[in-house]
């Protein structure tokens, strides 16, 4: 039953976590309507990395079931290639990445590890300076653009609404449940609400009563003009992760983060820094063989972080009608199972696939008040001009 | 909010505070091109007594020349850009303020590129001072200065016509460069798109440099340019063809050879013997320093479109100021409304197969589809259903949207060729008016560079320690099985935050 003013469910947030969301409680039966303050995918889902192998997670199994068969399920490319290479340069980042291995595989996964030959044979564009590395046959990568995109549509193709440029501004509680909406372009009702506004959850639920701690910071990477196709795209290594797209780029970043402050309206720029030289150099020494390709853009990105990293998906208890989804800077990957879990959260209360308990927010009851900045995870001052004001040119 | 609460400020050893190194060298003014208005804005601040670095990129890299960056040379250049001596001595020929402010103590850089500039501003404090990013072929640095001037000059808006993808279709900035500034033109017979004053201008400087000019070209129904210069071309014997529009350029192994031009409503075609056309329709001011800045910008169709906020020459950024035509073009019959004549005129007569963008292989149907590129296979039914239009109705249509989702103007000339018609095209297929499409994101290297050259080889120690592939949250990557068990801590030892997935 679609209401002229409000749907069964609203989402807020158009980015991964909340059109998946929105899509699966949409495949569902269910009346939906997403809210986003600006354009859909705009903030992190349309500006990482592209990685799907989040195998610690408890949503990792059925991310593995589902991508190979997202492209089918929401009708528009993802371009997700499975599989992923991790190499060394260096024989502490190799002893690294062998005790990944091993995680991995007492985790029931396949992983080889490759010598050095190995490596040069499976990676073309790799360098003498490989040590080795592992093959992970699990996980692998997909186009965070086109994939937002394509939740967003599939959404539209089975009913449901994405209002773009609709800021929320408040949320009214009647009984103890969620029961409106407000926004820059009108007041929706709704049963229930979905709340994965990214760095901006935390700012929406505050007036509710819910203390959600996250601290957002700004991330970069880089891209270069295509090199030829390389059999598995997913490789990382040197400090970076990143993956060849299916035209050929070579998308990658890591590094130094910068903690920023976000308001209901978003971060006001995703300024780039010299980074981008860093993040070079690192590409240039992973893939020796690419290093005369031309970087052509740079950007970045803002990244919501929980105190311990983790996600917290949980369907509260006050209000009872309101489910939180926050992938602290792994939201990407774990989309397709993220929308399962919230929609199982929606319709019957409880994730059917996976225990996610330890996903809760109960876990940071104890957390002090002065947690980001005893971490050092706040933004620095504006520091004044070090060179004195500047005279007419 | 969490992080206002008191106590002792902790410390993110990943954090970028402290990371980014200082520049070697700092200068009182730093001016980016050294054309008439960059030339003489360091002039002048050295005759004031400061320190000044003009910066160019003529001679510009036979590569880059290539790739039409930073100007549409269209694969008109003769092998003398192969000979870096000759070029520079050419550079510091064309413009006699280089030589002059070189006497005046300026220090000049040539064939050095301006791939960044950095303040701090909204979401980054990070920077430790204002500095430009510079590269030359080899390597690349950050000079700082007090004052920086941008002087970037403008470059030509393209159109897509069919064959406009092959060697001979080049702008009215490039064959002025190639001209004046390198003596390096590879074309003998060059047919110009447009009749304004810079068509007109164009014909001029090709005829004086001996250049057989076939025809002037113009898409409306009489030349626009001042009558004086119509007069003087005419008498010269280069007819002015109206109401016509480029239907296709011809060619063989060395590029084009004839221009076939059809009348705008329709009618028998006609044809042009030459080997280059020159695009000579509009100018777009070189703002990309500026936007990658964060410089205030606004659309401005008197002054060439998307053109900085400007008090006098200053910028809304602290110290850094806009002069020459990157600061705004008078633009007199070349404004933004008579390219749109073009465009309306080119998608009228052109195939739908024709590529908008170069360099991602885009037609102009994929474009206007909000196609997937080819190497995705064929579209999905779903897919067969969008389009610009139905963007279009779920929120204001935004370029940047569509380059994620057609490529177009993603590829290494950084849209160059394409970033106006791509506009041009979202705005005539759904009606929204020229100015209300946003301007899509310029983003840093403003040139494309090999990695080898932008990576920073001699990377401070701060930096080199404090890296992490993520964020450096040891906890995050914990398998969920072993989180609050006795394992936890056993993983966190062992991996710390470094996780490659």
């Amino acid at each position: 039953m679609q209401r002229p003013n409000g749907a069964t469910v609203v989402v807020i947030g158009a980015g991964v976590t909340g059109l998946s969301s929105a899509w699966w409680l949409a495949r569902s039966g269910l009346d939906v309507l997403v809210l986003d303050k600006g354009v859909v995918g705009w903030e992190a889902s349309g500006r990482n990395g592209g990685g799907a192998s989040h195998y610690h997670s408890p949503l990792f199994q059925e991310e593995q079931r589902l991508w190979p068969q997202m492209d089918a399920l929401l009708g528009y490319a993802t371009e997700y290639r499975r599989e992923r290479i991790i190499m060394a340069l260096t024989p502490e980042h190799l002893a690294h990445y062998r005790y990944m291995a091993d995680m991995h595989r007492e985790l029931g996964y396949r992983v080889d590890e490759l010598d050095a030959q190995a490596i040069r044979e499976a990676v073309p564009l790799a360098g003498d300076n490989a040590l080795g590395g592992i093959h992970v046959f699990f996980g692998g990568h997909a186009n965070p653009q086109r994939t937002v995109q394509a939740y967003a549509w599939a959404l539209q193709d089975l009913g449901g609404r994405v209002l773009q440029h609709t800021a929320v501004t408040g949320v009214e509680m009647q009984g103890g449940r969620v029961r409106l909406i407000r926004t820059t372009r009108g007041d929706f009702g709704c049963d229930s609400l979905v709340i994965a506004a990214g760095p901006q959850t935390g700012l929406l639920l505050e007036p509710l009563g819910v203390h959600l701690p996250l601290a957002p910071a700004r991330a970069e990477m880089i891209v270069t003009e295509p090199a030829p196709l390389m059999a598995v795209g997913g490789v990382d290594g040197n400090g970076l992760y990143g993956r060849q797209t299916l035209r050929g780029n070579l998308a990658y970043g890591g590094g130094p983060h910068e903690w920023i402050d976000v308001d209901a309206q978003g971060p006001e720029a995703r300024p780039t820094t010299p980074l981008l030289r860093n993040l070079s150099r690192r590409l240039a020494e992973l893939l020796p063989k690419a290093a005369h390709l031309r970087v052509i853009r740079s950007w970045a990105g803002v990244i919501e972080n929980t105190p311990d990293g983790r996600p917290v998906i949980e369907r509260l208890s006050h209000p009872e009608n309101l489910v939180v989804a926050t992938l602290s800077g792994v939201g990407f990957g774990l989309s397709p199972a993220t929308g399962h879990a919230v929609r199982d959260l929606v319709i019957d209360g409880v994730c059917s696939f996976a225990d996610i308990g330890k996903l809760s927010l109960a876990r940071f009851a104890d957390l002090p008040p002065d947690w980001r900045r005893s971490r050092g995870w706040v933004a620095e001052a504006m520091r004044a001009a070090p060179l004195g004001l500047p005279a007419e040119v | 909010m969490d992080g206002e609460a008191s106590g002792p400020l902790g410390r993110d050893p990943h954090s970028i505070a402290g990371k980014l190194a200082r520049p070697d060298r700092r200068f009182d003014v730093v001016v980016i091109g050294a054309g008439p208005a960059g030339a003489k804005a360091a002039l002048d601040a050295a005759l004031d007594g400061s320190s000044v670095l003009l910066v160019d990129e003529n001679p510009v890299s036979p590569g880059l020349i290539g790739l039409d960056v930073p100007l549409y040379y269209g694969g008109r250049a003769t092998g003398a850009v192969q000979n870096p001596g000759r070029m520079l001595e050419q550079v510091f020929g064309a413009n006699p303020l280089i030589a002059a402010a070189f006497e005046a103590g300026v220090e000049v850089a040539l064939a050095t590129s301006a791939w960044g500039a950095y303040i701090n501003g909204p979401g980054l404090n990070a920077i430790p001072e204002p500095v430009v990013g510079l590269a030359d072929e080899q390597s690349a640095w950050t000079c700082g200065f007090r004052r920086l001037v941008v002087a970037a000059g403008a470059r030509d808006i393209a159109l897509a016509f069919k064959g406009w993808d092959q060697p001979g279709v080049m702008g009215a900035q490039a064959l002025h460069a190639l001209l004046a500034r390198y003596d390096a033109f590879a074309g003998r017979r060059v047919v110009i798109l447009g009749s304004g004053a810079l068509a007109l201008k164009t014909a001029l400087d090709a005829l004086r440099a001996g250049v057989d000019v076939a025809a002037l070209v113009e898409v409306r129904d009489r030349p626009q340019g001042p009558k004086a210069l119509v007069d003087r071309l005419v008498g010269a014997g280069v007819p002015v063809l109206t109401g016509l529009v480029p239907i296709e350029a011809l060619g063989g192994v060395s590029g084009v050879e004839t221009l076939v031009l059809g009348p705008v409503g329709g009618g028998a075609p006609v044809e042009i013997l030459c080997d280059t056309v020159c695009q000579a329709i509009g100018l777009a001011p070189a703002i990309e320093l500026l936007a990658v800045l964060g410089a205030q910008l606004t659309f401005d169709p008197s002054r060439g479109g998307h053109v900085p906020v400007l008090d006098g020459s200053a910028s809304s950024l602290h110290g850094v100021f806009a002069v020459g035509d990157c600061a705004g073009i008078a633009v007199g019959e070349e404004g933004p409304a008579y390219g749109l004549d073009w465009m309306r005129a080119l998608i009228g007569v052109g195939e739908p197969s024709v590529l908008v963008c170069q360099c991602e292989e885009v037609s102009r149907s994929a474009l206007i589809g909000v196609e997937q590129p080819a190497y995705l296979g064929p579209l999905s039914d779903a897919l067969r259903r969008r389009s610009l239009n139905t963007l279009a109705r779920e929120g204001p249509i935004n370029p940047d949207q569509i380059k994620r989702l057609t490529r177009a103007c993603m590829g290494p000339c950084q849209a160059r060729r394409c970033r106006e018609q791509v506009a041009m095209t979202l705005c005539i297929a759904t009606g929204t008016p020229l100015g209300e499409i946003p301007l899509a994101s310029y983003r840093a290297p403003v040139r494309p560079l090999p990695l080898k050259v932008l990576a920073d080889w001699s990377e401070g120690a701060a930096m080199t320690a404090g890296w992490d592939v993520w964020f450096g949250i040891a906890s995050q990557w914990i398998p969920y099985r072993d989180i609050g068990g006795p394992r936890e801590a056993m993983h966190i030892a062992a991996l710390g935050g470094d996780m490659h997935m």
